[in-house]
């Protein structure tokens, strides 16, 4: 997951970054370093981070960001209604005890949100599961069952299934394979990582 | 002995032209505000850093204590190429009113010549912001680059925040807490008591220059026991197992007695006693007062969020996991309530095994937060 050139944005948050509008206050759930805040910190976003990690938080700050330590799965009913134009989850639904009200969170705090996750239903991850019966490990998925932070795996056709259930609408959707945008037909075989810009009507 | 320590004043001072207003409802004429500097103030005065000391504390940041001669007590933090900068920063930092370091307190001659004891009125940490808002006035800054501050000083950082939000662009929060618990409360009220059962204390009238008037020494031991009561509050049980453990103090076994057998009886006992040495008892009594009355809610209408309704600094709260004092949640109450008001805010709890006092300790973590936070 590390990105191909120093200093360029993983291609997942390289979309995110581009369809952000310069000026838009933003929250990135689960921000890891700084590395999307940073990137739209720069374009003249208003843009503030939510994370778990000590260390990342104070590397965050470190650079200058304005980032809490806190769990996406407790925290973020302490933000406001309608309190930024987007909130983003980057890699971070798939590791939350109940992304549903993550999600419902998510568009309670902004109108539109940016959620990417890794693609469970990915053809390499089903073979390895089908051929080898074990949980798979790749290089999205890169740890294993027993340490992984991902408690609830998902699909991008599970994906689609919970925000039809809750009446949320896919505005757009960036599927990528191998660090490279991918088609989008078939993407719940050959995606690795999914990006939904999702809305509620 | 307790009225050296409030003769003392070795940097510059200001007299306050006008009466301070109190929280109280009092006026305090004449008010003196002791300082220091550190680094120098750029032309467009926008560099200005006000640190805000703890309790004991004084202005002596980062240059030796004219008592003791010990280093100034945030020199890890603070000079030339430190994560407060001296070479980039102007950085001021006033001994609070109630104290004894120079500024107005109790040991100071009230208006008839003779010491305030305890006539000088009480004060609150709003009380002690308004005389170093006083202080940047007359130095001319309109707006400080930031305000920061640790436990009592991170009071006072969000009390600047919350009162005079327009004077500020940063406000960084350090081990502290929006209101002291029933806990806080009660571990300094046994630090009073052993102030005032100490038959020296002679209800806070004890400053005669006279050698044969019994009332020539303050009450020395009541403020030693308080001050070894608050300092276990300062560590942590793991730091204190640490250094200490079981182990005895020079000697092979037990003696049966009430010497200080163990390690830990000795350190505390040294603590007490040289504590004696720099600072004043009824000082004592009215700073922990003023901590005692600190509740930024209640001032503010009883909603947090609402204290920080004129102000558009930025914020940055750092707690420690070892500190039982004022625990990460006091710290994750403020950073919520900022939050709710819409203000910038990062909130980090750092890991080190000092307790409390692990802001005025080597965590390096610390350093790389305060330093990004500033730039």
């Amino acid at each position: 997951m590390t990105p191909a050139i120093p200093g360029a944005l993983r291609p997942d948050l390289a979309v995110i970054a581009d369809h952000v509008e310069p000026g838009a206050r933003v929250l990135d759930i689960g921000c890891g370093d700084g590395e999307l805040l940073a990137a739209l910190t720069a374009k003249g976003c208003d843009a503030r981070g939510l994370e778990l990690d000590a260390a990342n938080v104070a590397a965050c700050v470190g650079r200058g960001l304005s980032v809490m330590q806190g769990d996406a799965d407790t925290d973020l009913a302490y933000y406001p209604d309608k309190s930024v134009d987007y909130a983003i989850l980057s890699q971070t639904l798939q590791t939350t005890r109940r992304p549903d009200l993550v999600i419902e969170n998510l568009l309670r705090i902004a109108p539109r949100g940016f959620v990417s996750f890794p693609n469970f239903a990915h053809w390499r991850v089903r073979t390895s599961l089908l051929l080898g019966g074990r949980m798979p490990v790749t290089k999205l998925i890169p740890v294993a069952w027993y340490e992984t932070p991902n408690i609830h795996h998902l699909t991008i056709a599970d994906f689609r299934d919970l925000l039809a259930a809750r009446g949320i609408r896919a505005e757009r959707a960036w599927f990528f394979t191998n660090g490279r945008a991918s088609h989008q037909v078939m993407a719940n075989l050959t995606a690795e990582h999914a990006v939904f810009l999702v809305s509620r009507d | 002995m307790a009225t050296k320590a409030s003769d003392t004043t070795s940097g510059p001072v200001i007299e306050l032209a006008e009466p301070l207003l109190l929280d109280s409802g009092r006026t305090l004429a004449g008010v003196r505000v002791a300082y220091e500097t550190y680094g120098s103030l750029n032309a467009d005065k926008s560099n200005a850093i006000v640190i805000c000391h703890a309790l004991t504390g004084d202005q002596h940041v980062a240059s030796p204590h004219p008592i003791t001669g010990k280093p100034g007590w945030w020199i890890r933090m603070v000079g030339p190429g430190k994560p407060i900068d001296t070479d980039r920063f102007f950085v001021i930092c006033a001994n609070v009113i109630g104290s004894c370091m120079g500024s107005s307190g109790p040991a100071s001659e009230a208006e008839d010549g003779r010491p305030y004891g305890m006539r000088f009125p009480v004060i609150t940490i709003r009380d002690m912001v308004r005389a170093q808002v006083a202080l940047i006035d007359a130095l001319g800054i309109a707006k400080l680059h930031a305000v920061v501050g640790g436990s009592m000083g991170g009071m006072q950082a969000l009390s600047w925040a919350a009162n005079f939000g327009d004077r500020l662009n940063a406000a960084l929060v350090i081990a502290s807490t929006a209101r002291h618990s029933a806990q806080n409360i009660a571990f300094h009220e046994v630090g009073r008591q052993a102030i005032m059962a100490d038959p020296a204390w002679h209800g806070g009238d004890y400053y005669s220059k006279d050698v044969a008037d019994p009332r020539k020494t303050g009450p020395e031991s009541g403020l030693a026991v308080a001050r070894m009561a608050a300092h276990i509050t300062y560590l942590s049980e793991q730091g204190l197992t640490e250094k200490f453990g079981r182990r005895l103090q020079d000697r092979d076994a037990k003696t049966f007695g009430f010497d200080a057998d163990f390690q830990v009886e000795s350190y505390l006992r040294h603590q007490g006693l040289s504590f004696t040495d720099r600072f004043d008892a009824n000082s004592y009594l009215y700073i922990t007062r003023a901590m005692d009355y600190f509740d930024l809610a209640e001032e503010h209408g009883g909603k947090l969020a609402d204290a920080f309704a004129g102000t558009k600094a930025r914020f940055c709260l750092v707690s420690f996991d070892t500190d039982w004092l004022y625990p990460t949640g006091e710290s994750r109450t403020i950073a919520h309530a900022l939050n709710a008001a819409g203000l910038p805010v990062s909130f980090v709890e750092l890991s080190a095994p000092f307790g409390h006092d692990s802001f005025l300790l080597d965590v390096p973590e610390l350093d790389r937060v305060v330093a990004g936070f500033l730039q």
